[in-house]
């Protein structure tokens, strides 16, 4: 767990110390500059998915699924990340302590 | 006279969108925290990833990989995908904050949504408070980020069993709540579902982690073909 703290941080502040040296001309590229709109999302929806249904290699439905459903519909009525988060987390643990 | 009375001024209006998003961010360490805790990072690791990484989005996901059994490879190269967009900021920001030498690397170091936000934000108030922005909500940011950080660790280790407590759904509500706002019209929209569809399909069949990597190439395929 080392490896991975230390080498995503090392490799965060590359990413950071890089964009503050290089020349602009380098990273302008439109398509570029989509893609790099566009990964994030790819990445954190597969997040969401993965830490919402599986438990290791296997799909799971449990009490997380309660809670994503709260956060969706928090989402939809525009509320502010910590009532998603906080939403979200009371809707699962209640879930689980009713299916035990 | 006059002169000092509005460069006061423009300090005061910078210095407050500054802290005020430098504790509402800050506040949301309690969730990493948490969230490493949970995935069996160390309090000591988990602190670490606040101090040298600082990056949210990149912190989550390397928790997250490894928490779900992924290799440390898998973990580093998810959060690198999502630390890219830091370089971007950093070529914004260079022409307008300008440092050389070991301010550099400070500077680097606090270059990331927020820092950049607010500095943008600034942009009718002139350079020099862009540049203010840009110190004061970076260094505001780290300090409340990693004060956080300890109490939502410190917190989860006093909670026992995550799912007890619904912080097994408090960590994917958190990535759903940092994509939400970046899905501005179709396109995006779609590959966000893809994006779930592809990782939920791959995890019974591929290494932890790699369903989720593997939706890069999703984003890059949608990306090559978009217009606008």
């Amino acid at each position: 767990m080392w490896i991975a703290v230390l080498g995503t941080s090392a490799i965060a502040f590359a990413l950071k110390y890089f964009g503050h040296s290089v020349p602009e001309k380098y990273l302008t590229n439109p398509r570029a500059l989509r893609i790099n709109i566009l990964i994030p999302i790819a990445l954190l929806s597969a997040l969401v998915a993965v830490q919402t249904l599986t438990v290791k290699s296997k799909l799971v439905v449990d009490q997380r699924l309660a809670g994503m459903a709260v956060a969706v519909v928090a989402l939809l009525l525009k509320a502010p990340f910590p009532v998603v988060v906080l939403g979200s987390a009371a809707a699962s643990a209640l879930t689980f302590h009713y299916l035990k | 006279m006059g002169q000092n009375v509005r460069v006061s001024r423009v300090n005061r209006t910078t210095a407050a969108a500054s802290f005020s998003v430098s504790f509402t961010v800050g506040l949301y360490g309690i969730a990493f925290g948490a969230a490493g805790i949970a995935a069996g990072f160390s309090l000591l690791q988990t602190c670490a990833l606040s101090l040298l990484t600082f990056s949210g989005a990149s912190q989550f996901a390397v928790v997250g990989v490894l928490g779900a059994g992924g290799t440390a490879i898998s973990g580093i190269t998810t959060a690198s995908l999502l630390g890219f967009r830091n370089a971007l900021y950093g070529l914004r920001m260079a022409p307008i904050v300008r440092i050389k030498g070991w301010r550099r690397i400070v500077g680097a170091q606090i270059t990331i949504d927020e820092s950049t936000g607010v500095s943008l934000g600034q942009s009718e108030l002139g350079d020099r408070a862009m540049r203010e922005g840009f110190w004061l909500t970076g260094i505001g940011v780290y300090i409340f980020w990693n004060i956080f950080t300890v109490v939502g660790a410190l917190g989860a280790q006093a909670m026992g069993d995550p799912a007890a407590w619904g912080l097994d759904a408090a960590v994917p509500a958190a990535f759903l709540g940092l994509v939400w706002p970046r899905l501005t019209n179709k396109n995006e929209r779609v590959l966000a579902v893809a994006a779930m569809a592809l990782s939920i399909s791959l995890t019974p069949f591929v290494a932890a982690g790699i369903p989720i990597i593997s939706t890069a190439l999703l984003a890059v395929a949608f990306g090559w073909k978009a217009r606008g």
